[in-house]
């Protein structure tokens, strides 16, 4: 009769630890050295953050705890999220974040990439332009240079992203254009928008951009900065996407074009999309790189999710606290860049089926 | 075959920058025949049969097709393209697309044929080179000899009256090389119009009416295979045979 070998309780986990922690010498060393770091470290910050932390109550309360001052952002939190957007009005920013949520929700599965989603973002941001603006009956007038915090961030980066993506096609495919002008065009576009900082642009959108104007045309500021964050990420996207063109073979097109189908046939139907998948970890890169580099228009005035924190900082009572006030809106930036990045790893692996072999 | 002309080039001329690929090539092809190019590489015979539906462009002399004569004007490429069917080396299946979609793209949007109808075509021409059973997968997922039926089946769905085979057979392995010849036999016997640069000397001579042998972009000698591969008449063939011959 044969013993059967006893699995004891901790042989799992024994096992797991030494292939993943304790493998080699090296990787036995690294793995004591980030577990001092984290005992001497985490016990301090879970202290800070929760044990010590005051939740509610005023700045004197918070004062003598020594803990996180988590009171600063209950009271300040409508501040943080919509700036100085009216009090009573705020259930329309909020909607019109819902609104921007569900929409990429709604982008973010193969199966729904139909031609509805053009029409479902060009109503999404009619409805958040309504929203936000009001002036229809029962929604009272808000200026736009008083919005402000997280809807302001997002309306900056999602339409940044979902109307410069187009732009960027084109430019990509005329930078490889046949035709020397357009290419000239392109290549002109791409180089001249790339060689200036996001900040330099935004500054000509918003100071020197009016000057040129005739008296009497003003465009609006945020549209300003809008178009400028449009025009500008075009150029890095462009270059994205002509990397995945590039890595097309030649036979691709020529089946394409010996089957008898147009350019734009054969761009839309075979080129692009293998083109795309290719190019999707530097597409999303960019997309995260619009996210946070909205947080620039604080230069030219208007106050996104950043400055909306830092406004919520300059009130003298609560000016001490300002770790907190920071911490929440990496968070809320955390939250958004990590779907984003998972996103795009979820979206690799379910778009590389047709390369496996079964 | 009758006499009709499909295919004709007159004092051919092609360079690639100053190097001269083709050189005052004169080529007909009747309805229905079948041709064999063959010659060492370098001669220039792929770059023939890819300026017949103008994957690349001639710098001198006439290309003709069904009547339509090749110029730069896109209309004539589109026209001739609509009738005259290739087959790469290379598969250069849609690796993006199941074997279905590759079938039922062109058809779909060049010939605005109705999906199902698309559908119920491909599927024929799947079950003709007898991989229907693999219409879902990707191309990825079949062998090389099953990659190429799939490419001929492709060329097939725009109902072609010409087909152009550049080297089909040289990028696959050994054992699967019988099972596109197959298909390719059984195209010939339904009397398709076919121009075939290739290595595979049997198929050449079962199946070809015409056996051109060229080097240097100029044709050498023309013949019925019995004849060119029988008897050669010029010394460039005989020496380029007995090197086939002897592997």
């Amino acid at each position: 009769m044969t013993t059967e070998p006893t699995v004891g309780l901790l042989t799992v986990p024994w096992r797991w630890s030494r292939r993943h922690l304790f493998q080699s010498p090296g990787s036995s060393v690294l793995t004591l050295l980030a577990a001092w770091l984290l005992w001497k470290v985490l016990p301090s910050a879970v202290n800070w953050a929760l044990v010590k932390a005051v939740w509610s109550g005023d700045p004197a309360a918070c004062r003598a705890s020594g803990g996180a001052c988590w009171a600063f952002v209950t009271e300040k939190y409508r501040l943080i999220l919509f700036g100085i957007y009216p009090y009573d009005e705020q259930w329309r920013p909020l909607t019109a974040i819902v609104v921007f949520v569900v929409m990429m929700l709604a982008s973010a599965h193969p199966s729904c990439w139909r031609r509805w989603l053009i029409w479902m973002w060009a109503g999404g941001l009619v409805l958040v332009g309504i929203l936000m603006w009001g002036g229809v009956p029962g929604l009272p007038y808000v200026s736009n240079d008083r919005w402000g915090g997280l809807p302001l961030t997002l309306i900056l980066s999602a339409t940044g992203i979902v109307l410069s993506f187009p732009l960027a096609l084109l430019l990509a495919l005329g930078r490889r254009s046949r035709l020397p002008a357009v290419r000239a065009a392109s290549v002109a576009y791409i180089e001249l928008w790339r060689g200036v900082p996001l900040v330099s642009v935004l500054f000509m959108a918003s100071i020197m951009f009016p000057l040129f104007l005739p008296e009497g045309i003003t465009v609006d500021k945020l549209l300003r900065a809008q178009a400028g964050i449009i025009l500008f990420t075009a150029a890095y996207l462009a270059e994205n996407v002509r990397g995945g063109l590039q890595a097309i073979a030649r036979g691709q097109f020529e089946a394409a074009d010996a089957l008898g189908l147009s350019y734009w046939q054969k761009t839309r139907l075979i080129i692009l999309p293998q083109a795309l998948r290719l190019v999707i970890p530097p597409l999303v890169g960019q997309f995260i790189t619009t996210f946070k580099d909205t947080s620039l228009v604080v230069i030219i005035g208007l106050y996104d999710l950043l400055s909306s924190t830092k406004m919520a900082l300059s009130d003298p009572q609560w000016r001490a606290f300002y770790i907190e006030g920071y911490v929440v809106a990496a968070l809320i930036y955390t939250v958004f860049t990590a779907a984003m990045s998972y996103y795009s790893q979820y979206l690799e692996r379910r778009l590389d089926r047709d390369r496996r072999r079964s | 075959m009758n006499d009709e002309i499909v295919i004709s080039l007159k004092d051919v001329n092609k360079w690639y920058g100053s190097f001269h690929v083709l050189h005052d090539l004169s080529l007909d092809v009747r309805k229905g025949e079948r041709v064999v190019v063959c010659g060492p590489s370098g001669s220039g015979k792929s770059t023939v049969i890819r300026c017949v539906n103008r994957l690349e462009e001639h710098q001198a002399g006439t290309i003709t097709v069904n009547g339509i004569e090749l110029t730069s004007d896109l209309k004539t490429v589109e026209a001739v393209r609509h009738d005259v069917g290739m087959v790469f080396q290379q598969f250069n299946l849609f690796p993006h697309l199941t074997v279905l979609e590759n079938l039922t793209l062109a058809p779909i949007w060049v010939k605005k044929v109705p999906k199902a109808e698309a559908a119920g075509l491909a599927m024929t021409y799947l079950e003709r080179v007898k991989i229907a059973d693999h219409a879902r997968k990707y191309p990825a997922q079949l062998s090389g000899g099953q990659q190429q039926r799939v490419a001929i089946a492709r060329s097939l769905c725009m109902r072609p009256s010409i087909m152009l085979f550049d080297e089909p057979t040289s990028a696959l392995d050994p054992e699967m090389i019988k099972e596109v010849l197959d298909v390719m036999v059984e195209l010939a016997n339904d009397g398709m119009t076919m121009v075939c640069v290739t290595h595979e000397m049997g198929f050449a001579r079962t199946v070809a009416d015409t056996v051109v042998f060229m080097a240097d972009g100029q044709i050498v000698e023309k013949n019925s295979p019995a004849e060119l591969f029988g008897n050669p008449q010029e010394e460039r063939t005989r020496q380029f045979l007995s090197q086939i011959i002897r592997h």
